[in-house]
């Protein structure tokens, strides 16, 4: 085979994260924390969210996982930062609809997280690329409440 | 062996432009023809329950089932077919020792031995029952490279020990272990033992009166036969004093408002309309395992494996894990590529038409033991070729290739 299927999975910019973290390690104890794992595979992240005002204003992440687990972990944390609690949890469900090769809404800029898209053709793959944010998720979800 | 693969029609089909390599049999096996047929003919002629018909089709149905049994029997080499319980696999199996034998038998300050390389289902059975019963939890330490020593086995093993539980051969090792030497010794200690076969019987001939094992489970699915059947053998004479784990129909003898009894053994551990089609599936299974030969199967595995790792230690940039002597093991490769995560690599792969599995293998503490949080590994059966092997290889090439240089 070429590598033109692995193309539409493997795009530059996903490695490019995957090699060269973005927000990589953990802001100090006083924030939000959230552990997720994949029980099916091992992947692991450890993302920890400032959350002031309504507003994520720091987000670092940690863990361990494939490509697509870690870049994916890598853009999200890069797209929410900045952002109002409520525009990221919309954020995330955009992110779902994209995995399922559903419409979505072009209300945000979605930067370099446009490049998962192509993970919606390999199903074995969409729960590597959510970990990160589901985690996220459940982070500002608790935080709000 | 090469003539084995039109038994086994899956294989027969490309996946994702290309041929299929199925190189994941360690987690389930493909099913040849001669299983396929008997499931179709008992649901097309002889679909009944058993044990309860006067009419002919529950004479066949029970016939079957029964005599499914005494192949199992005859495999394994078990003493009497009261020894031969049908389960859902090995998981409920082994659940069913550590609840039945181990809550009778364990106590406080009893120890349970285990080792550092068993799958999930022989591991968190014990570790529940170590916490039900205050019991202490002991572990036979690996050697480094991923064999046991019988000397460490002699040290882990007390007095005190009650039940050692060991796999006959590694699901990420591939390590065949002693288990024969391991229960002698636990013998000698008043203990009893309790084998994972699941990665042993679809492999290797056993027999369990030469093991002298106390207990022994093994999965159908894993060799050739359905899912959702599997075996627990045990000695009848724990069996007779054990109390069933499950009530209702099929296992009762006399009901009465306010106490029951129980059938004879096997069946008092047989509540519930059993998986009569998967017990005579697996009967079919070994029916063909035994035309092939457990010797040329384990032969033809072995042969493979040596070939594989010879081929993939010419990729360079690949750790093996486990005895890399291809006699001390099954046939099965656990492996990392260099800067490739584990499920990268198998998703090239499958872009290749080869499976393989990715992740921890049901075997989170060995996983800590090998400083790894997930591995690749490539499993073969009778049906895989030294063909296979190269495609395999070739798609580890291409994968280095694919993610050291391209990126």
């Amino acid at each position: 085979m070429s590598f033109n299927n692995l193309d539409q999975l493997y795009r530059s910019v996903i490695m490019d994260h995957y090699k060269k973290p973005r927000n990589k390690g953990s802001l100090d104890e006083n924030n939000v924390t959230i552990d997720m794992n994949n029980p099916t595979c091992g992947d692991r992240i450890h993302l920890t969210l400032k959350i002031n005002d309504g507003l994520v204003e720091d987000a670092k992440f940690d863990g361990e996982g494939c490509s697509i687990s870690m870049s994916s972990a890598s853009m999200m944390t890069e797209v929410i930062k900045g952002k109002k609690v409520d525009d990221a949890l919309q954020l995330a469900d955009i992110f779902s609809k994209m995995m399922l090769g559903e419409d979505y809404s072009d209300k945000y800029d979605l930067g370099d997280v446009e490049a998962l898209q192509g993970v919606s053709k390999f199903p074995a793959r969409i729960k590597c690329a959510t970990l990160a944010w589901k985690a996220m998720e459940r982070g500002v979800q608790a935080e709000s409440k | 062996m090469n003539d084995i693969r039109k038994y086994f029609p899956v294989l027969n089909q490309e996946v994702n432009g290309h041929p299929l390599v199925y190189l994941d049999s360690a987690a389930t096996s493909q099913k040849p023809t001669q299983v396929l047929e008997v499931l179709k003919k008992y649901y097309e002629f002889d679909n009944s329950n058993v044990h309860r018909g006067v009419h002919t089709l529950g004479n066949r149905a029970t016939d079957s089932y029964e005599g499914a049994r005494e192949k199992i029997r005859k495999f394994i080499n078990a003493n009497s077919t009261e020894e031969i319980i049908y389960t859902r696999g090995t998981t409920t199996s082994i659940n069913t020792v550590a609840a039945a034998y181990g809550r009778a038998n364990v106590n406080e300050g009893d120890e349970i031995v285990i080792t550092k390389m068993e799958h999930h289902s022989n591991f968190i059975p014990w570790q529940q029952l170590a916490k039900q019963q205050k019991a202490v939890l002991k572990f036979i330490e690996l050697e480094e490279d991923g064999t046991i020593s019988l000397e460490t086995v002699r040290k882990t093993i007390t007095p005190k020990t009650k039940i050692v539980a060991v796999t006959m051969a590694s699901n990420v090792l591939g390590t065949i272990n002693p288990v024969k030497e391991i229960t002698e010794i636990a013998h000698e200690n008043g203990a009893i033992t309790v084998i994972d076969a699941a990665q042993g019987a679809p492999h290797m001939p056993i027999d369990v009166q030469d093991i002298d094992c106390d207990f022994l489970a093994f999965s159908g699915h894993k060799m050739c036969g359905p899912t959702g059947i599997g075996v627990l053998y045990g000695k009848k004479a724990h069996l007779e004093n054990m109390e069933p784990i499950e009530f209702g129909g099929e296992m009762i003898d006399f009901v009465d408002l306010y106490d029951s009894t129980w059938k004879e053994l096997p069946w008092k551990f047989e509540g519930g309309t059993p998986n009569i089609a998967g017990a005579i599936g697996l009967g079919a299974a070994i029916d063909f395992l035994n035309e092939i030969g457990l010797e040329n199967i384990a032969k033809h595995e072995h042969e493979l494996v040596e070939y594989a790792i010879a081929e993939m230690e010419k990729v360079g940039g690949i750790s093996i894990y486990g005895p890399l002597d291809p006699s001390k093991r099954c046939g099965l490769i656990t492996f990392n590529l260099d800067g490739v995560h584990p499920h990268d690599l198998a998703t090239v792969l499958d872009m290749n038409g080869i499976a393989i599995r990715a992740g921890h293998h049901c075997a989170q503490p060995l996983m800590k033991w090998l400083q790894c949080t997930a591995t690749a590994r490539a499993s073969f059966y009778m049906y895989n070729s030294k063909e296979d092997v190269d495609a395999f290889v070739a798609g580890l090439r291409m994968a280095k290739e694919y993610f050291n240089d391209v990126f």
